[in-house]
Order: C-alpha cells, then sequence, then structure tokens
C-alpha cells in the first residue's frame, strides 16, 4: 500500500497493475497468515484439552478479546498515520468510570450513557489531536503525557471511590454478560466497529488519505491532503472508540475504580502490531489488527487451559510481536526487492 | 530560511547573554520556583530530608535516564528499561535462593541486563527493525521472563551490608549512598555524550543519520552499544531497588519507563534525536523529585496531583518552545513577505525543525 501511494511518477498501466496486484497478495497474505497462526493455536489447544472449544469458554475469550480489538482499531486509525496513541487505557479509566458513575448515582438511560462516554473519549482524543497538530508536538509526548494527566484525573475524580456491580442496572451488565443469537453482545459491537472502520478505511477517500499521510507526509501535503484534520480525527476516533470501551469496560466487569485498564496502552499497540500494522506508519488494516487483538486473548486462555504458568503469557505475547514485525520486515524486504526487479526488467 | 534574512530582520539590537536562551535554565527557573512554592506549601520542604527521601524515591529512575538520554539523542528509544530492571531483580532473587554470593549476583545481574540490551540492539541495528515496536515487545518478553524466572516469590533476607549499603547515607548524613552512584554515572555519561568522538558521533546519528554513514560514523556498532549501555544500566537499577527495598521479585518498578522518558524530554532532549546534553537531563530529574517532594509533603494537595503535573509539564516542554518558533516563522514570513518565491516550504507538523547537534 505505501508503494503505490507513494510513488512519484505513474509506471506503465500494465507494470502498475501487475505490481498492485503484487502488494495485495502480500497483505492478504499477511492478514492470512495470522488467521493461520490463530486457527493452529486453537486447534492445537482443543486436542490438547477439548473443553477450551466449548462455547462457553469461547464466548468468554471473545468478551476478553473485544475490548482490545475495539482499541486497537482506532489504534490503527492513528499509527497508519505514523504517530501513536498511548493515552488510551487512561481514556478508558476516564470514560468507565463516568459510565459507572452515571448508572449508579442517576438513572441516565443507558444510551446516553454511551453516548457520553464515547464523546469524552472523543475529547480527550480531540485535545491529543490538536497537541499533535497545532502544537507541533510529537504524538509519542504528547500521549505519554496525557497517558499521566488523564489517569491522575481519573484518580482525583474516583477520589478513592469505587463503582460495585449491585448499583448498575442489571439491563446495562447483560451487554458484557449477554448474547445475541448465541454470540456474546461484546463481540458483536466489536465486529461492527471493525467493519463500519475497516470499510472507512478501505472505501473512503479520507480514509486513503490518512495511508498517503503515513507513507510519506511531505508528498501527502503536496498532494493538497489536509494533513492536519486527518491526523486530529485519527486521534478523535482514537479516543472515542477508547471511550466506547470504557462503557463496555464497566458492563463486563462491573467493579470500575481509577486503576481501570493500567498498562492496557501497550497491548493494544502490541496487538495491532501483530496484526500487521506497521509502527512506522502507513501499513496495516483494521482486519488484521482485530484479529491480532483475538490471537494475543486466545494465548492467553489457551496457555490457561493448558495449565501452563500464567507467567509465561507475558513471554509469549512479547516473543509473538518480535517475530511478527521481524517477519514483516523481512516479507517487506522481499516485496520491495521483486518490486524492483519488477521495474528494472520493464525498464530494460 | 535563508541566513542573511534572518541577520537583517530577526537580529535583536541587544542580545542577551546565550546562557539564557538555553533549556537547562529554563529547568533550573522551574527548579527555583518549585523550592519556593514547595517551601510555602510546608515548613519540611527546605530540610535536607526532602533531599535524602526524595533522591531515593527517584534514584531507579535517575540511573534509568541516563543512557536512555544517549539512545534518544541517537533517535532511538528503548521502553524495555523497566522490565530489565524487574528481570534483573528476579534473577537476583533467584540466584540467592540458589546460595551464591551477592558479590557473584550482582556482576551476573549487570549481564543479563547486557544481555538483554544486547538482544534489542541486535533485533534494531541487524535486522532494521523500528525501536519502538522492538522494545514494546521486549517490554514484554523480559518482564515475562522475570516471571518465568522467579514467580510470585518474593526474596526479602539480603545481608544488611549490603542494604545498608543501598539505603543508607554517607557517615550517617543527609547524603544518600546511592546518590553518590548516581552523581559518578551522570559524571561518566556526561563526559561520554559531550567529550568524546562517541559522543559526538552519537549525536551525528540523530541528527542526521545519513549523513552520519557517509562520513563513516559506524551507526550500527555505536547503537547497538548504546542498548548494551541501557540495558546494563536498568540491571543495575533493578540491583540498587531491590537492596533498597529489601525486596527483590518480578513485578517491581512497572510502568518506571515512562517517567524515565519522561525526565530525558523534559531534560531537553529531543524525541527525534540529535540535540540534548546530560545536565538537561539531571536538572529534569531534580525538578520531577522537587515537585513530587512539594505535593507529598503539602497538606490538602491530593498526591494524584503529580501524575497531571508530570504529564502536562512534559507537554508543555515541547509545546511552549514550538508556539515561540512558530510565532517567530510567522513574523519572519510577515517580513518576507516581497520575497522572490512563495513559501513552499513544506514541513512535517509532527517532526520540529532539526537543530544542529548541540
Amino acid at each position: 500500500m505505501s508503494a503505490e501511494v507513494a510513488s512519484p511518477a505513474a509506471p506503465p498501466a500494465g507494470a502498475d497493475t501487475r505490481a498492485r496486484k503484487l502488494v495485495e497478495t502480500f497483505f492478504r497474505v499477511r492478514e492470512l497468515g495470522i488467521v493461520g497462526a490463530l486457527a493452529l493455536l486453537v486447534a492445537v489447544t482443543a486436542i490438547l484439552e477439548p473443553r477450551f472449544i466449548e462455547l462457553e469458554s469461547l464466548r468468554d475469550l471473545l468478551r476478553n478479546a473485544s475490548l482490545f480489538a475495539i482499541m486497537a482499531v482506532g489504534q490503527t486509525l492513528v499509527l497508519v498515520t505514523r504517530n501513536v496513541d498511548l493515552s488510551v487505557s487512561s481514556v478508558l479509566a476516564l470514560s468507565a468510570f463516568l459510565a459507572g458513575d452515571l448508572l449508579s448515582t442517576s438513572g441516565t438511560p443507558v444510551a446516553l450513557v454511551f453516548v457520553l462516554a464515547i464523546g469524552l473519549g472523543a475529547a480527550c482524543g480531540l485535545l491529543n489531536g490538536i497537541l499533535v497538530t497545532f502544537g507541533r508536538v510529537p504524538a509519542l509526548v504528547v500521549t505519554l503525557g496525557t497517558l499521566y494527566a488523564f489517569r491522575g484525573l481519573a484518580f482525583l475524580w474516583t477520589d478513592g471511590r469505587q463503582i460495585n456491580a449491585e448499583t448498575l442496572p442489571d439491563s446495562y451488565l447483560d451487554i458484557g454478560t449477554g448474547t445475541i443469537l448465541g454470540v456474546p453482545a461484546l463481540a458483536v459491537i466489536a465486529l461492527v466497529v471493525v467493519l463500519v472502520v475497516g470499510y472507512y478505511l478501505r472505501s473512503y477517500r479520507s480514509g486513503r488519505e490518512l495511508y498517503a499521510i503515513g507513507s510519506n507526509t511531505l508528498a501527502a501535503r503536496l498532494a493538497g491532503i489536509r494533513i492536519d484534520l486527518r491526523v486530529c480525527t485519527a486521534f478523535v476516533i482514537s479516543g472515542g472508540l477508547a471511550g466506547l470501551a470504557g462503557a463496555l469496560f464497566t458492563a463486563r466487569y462491573g467493579t470500575v475504580d481509577a486503576t481501570a485498564g493500567t498498562g492496557y496502552e501497550l497491548s493494544v499497540i502490541a496487538a495491532a502490531v501483530v496484526g500487521g500494522v506497521a509502527i512506522t506508519g502507513g501499513v496495516g488494516s483494521v482486519y488484521g489488527a482485530a484479529i491480532g487483538a483475538v490471537l494475543m486473548g486466545c494465548i492467553t486462555s489457551s496457555l490457561i487451559f493448558l495449565k501452563i504458568d500464567a507467567f509465561w503469557q507475558q513471554a509469549a505475547i512479547g516473543a509473538l510481536l518480535l517475530v511478527a514485525i521481524a517477519f514483516d520486515r523481512f516479507v517487506g524486504l522481499r516485496l520491495d526487492a521483486a518490486l524492483r526487479q519488477r521495474s528494472a526488467r520493464r525498464a530494460a | 530560511m535563508p541566513p542573511e534574512a534572518l541577520a537583517a530582520d530577526a537580529r535583536p539590537k541587544f542580545a542577551p547573554p546565550a546562557f539564557l536562551g538555553r533549556w537547562e535554565t529554563l529547568i533550573a527557573a522551574l527548579i527555583v520556583v518549585v523550592i519556593i512554592v514547595g517551601s510555602g506549601l510546608s515548613d519540611e520542604f527546605l530540610t535536607t530530608a526532602t533531599i535524602t527521601t526524595g533522591s531515593l524515591d527517584l534514584i531507579e529512575i535517575a540511573l534509568m535516564a541516563l543512557p536512555l538520554a544517549l539512545v534518544i539523542v541517537a533517535a532511538e528509544i528503548d521502553l524495555s528499561v523497566a522490565s530489565v530492571l524487574g528481570l534483573s531483580s528476579a534473577v537476583m532473587a533467584s540466584l540467592w535462593n540458589a546460595g551464591l554470593p551477592l558479590e557473584l549476583i550482582i556482576p551476573l545481574c549487570l549481564a543479563v541486563g547486557a544481555l538483554c540490551g544486547a538482544f534489542n540492539g541486535v533485533l534494531v541495528t541487524r535486522l532494521g527493525l523500528s525501536s519502538l515496536a522492538v522494545t514494546i515487545g521486549t517490554l514484554a518478553l523480559f518482564r515475562g521472563l522475570a516471571y518465568v524466572v522467579i514467580g510470585d516469590e518474593s526474596v526479602t533476607d539480603f545481608p544488611t551490608e549490603y542494604t545498608d549499603l543501598a539505603f543508607g547515607t554517607i557517615g550517617g548524613g543527609w547524603i544518600p549512598n546511592v546518590l553518590v552512584l548516581f552523581v559518578v554515572l551522570a559524571i561518566a555519561f556526561a563526559l561520554l555524550l559531550h567529550a568524546t568522538p562517541f559522543g559526538r558521533n552519537v549525536f551525528a546519528i540523530g541528527a542526521n543519520a545519513e549523513a552520519a554513514r557517509f562520513s563513516g560514523v559506524r551507526i550500527k556498532r555505536i547503537k547497538l552499544t548504546l542498548f548494551v549501555l541501557s540495558g546494563t544500566v536498568a540491571a543495575l537499577a533493578g540491583i540498587v531497588l531491590s537492596l533498597r527495598n529489601s525486596t527483590a521479585a518480578a513485578n517491581v518498578g512497572i510502568g518506571f519507563e515512562l517517567t524515565a522518558i519522561a525526565a530525558v524530554v523534559l531534560g531537553g532532549v529531543s524525541i527525534f534525536g540529535g540535540k540534548g546534553t546530560i545536565g538537561g537531563v539531571v536538572l529534569a530529574l531534580v525538578l520531577l523529585g522537587g515537585i513530587q517532594k512539594a505535593l507529598t509533603l503539602a497538606d490538602g494537595v491530593s498526591s494524584y496531583w503529580i501524575q497531571i503535573v508530570t504529564g502536562t509539564l512534559l507537554i508543555v516542554s515541547v509545546l511552549g518552545p514550538n508556539l515561540v518558533s512558530r510565532a517567530r516563522e510567522a513574523r519572519a514570513h510577515a517580513s518576507r513577505s516581497r520575497d522572490r518565491w512563495p513559501s513552499a516550504r513544506a514541513e512535517d507538523p509532527t517532526r520540529p525543525r532539526k537543530e544542529e547537534a548541540e
């Protein structure tokens, strides 16, 4: 994708389509690769411990992965523009507490709670976006700062209080634990988010422009893309989805305090990167990121089912992440070489 | 922009001394403000006990920030430092359980840290991977290995002569022993960065890796060395933390990496490399320690403000200079409005202009 967006002069039509096909095949293979790894993991675990593929345990796996998948989708938009959003876990905490607080102290309708939680997240994202674009502060610095600041605000706001499941309406908790046609409601929400954002990113002009910005910011600017607006939008969506994840966190766990979601930011980025989103921008899809989140959730629960010490979990995820980026790099180099060879042959 | 235009339009009639424009001066001024505000908030602030406890609270982060500053000046990043610290503590615990003497354990822990750093460095330099992605991976991997090594056990029966060394003060006074260790390392790293060819090359790599390569700088070797240094010092911080709290476990120091990076950036090191001083980082650490101490000592101020103030300060430290230079650019642009060609300077908004090294 980066190659086709960034190529300055249009090569002959035939070469163009063929090169594009090569690139597209690569990305399809990349996503199929994660699906394959996921299938292999499920199969091996299921053979060793058949209870793993019982419906209820699969549902649980999906519920856990859904929150990460939703945040990984938002993170993908930001990563694609060659930025990063470390603040998502603190935004989640703010929104989770807002949702819990509204529901337990006043009878706010559930739909309004969701709107407010997403709105709060989007406002946090907007602040990040403005600081990155207008303030010209690197995203790593901005979101590291807001990671602290939002978490501090969450502590200040909750003031040691905790929201408990008893104070929350059942209709709300059902969202976290209930199912729709046998599929966990959380997974359905995550799937809708993935499909909507995936469609936007693939088929809308402004979605494509995010890739252009991440591939080559200078070229994107010269092409007249409104970079600041697009980058800001990516941050707003990332914040909004973290807000949604916060509202769902409350529904899923029932218990919320200021420490909710601490450390999620790195898992979310890891999920996206495992799913093929390049941290250097311009490459990746939300489908990959979502599958990455499911794969990471799957590793966690299969370790539990196989009675492997939970202590291995983090090491396994770290190793997986390293394998994923090393693989991307290796295949990317081969792809580059293939494209270059092709164009050289054509020129000769 | 052309230098002549600058010279003609922007040079003030009377130039203030150069040190006033330095980042370090600003941080030092902020430290003075914190001291004034802090002593206003609490009578206990302006005492030697503040220095003792304040420096002990921050010592591990301070140690890790030193090599991290060099890594960031070279336009890389190391997020795995806190996990190396945890791994070092876990290895220490398990070797102690195995009955080894501390005299042997400490060098072994340092070696483990160096190995971790080398692992990061090889992935970054030999495979050409982004250090942000690599060290997010090893952040999880090394912490995971720490749990694998020792599980959720902890070791608390280290000999008192060692724990006293880490916790105690010089001659029972108010200067902690570990502060001396920090000062020695700070001077060593300052000399390495600012007074050796190696340090010049680190700046050259961060400012323009391409140009550095064409000038014959051995980029890969230097970056590898920096990651090894970072890992080794992180392991040292793990040893200090374990002895100081007389507790070695796998879960120590979680999240320290972000505070260490915050200190480095606050100290004026550009996150894009090529710019920064060890002095600035040391001052930033003093500032952070002062703020933490002032807020903890003050009555009626929630300690949660520490996170808010740290985060805000981090953003403002980069935002402020950017806005100033933006205003300056706008003014220079206005005065050059009769210029020959329309300004087509397309600048990446996420990248502030690279300034010359140092």
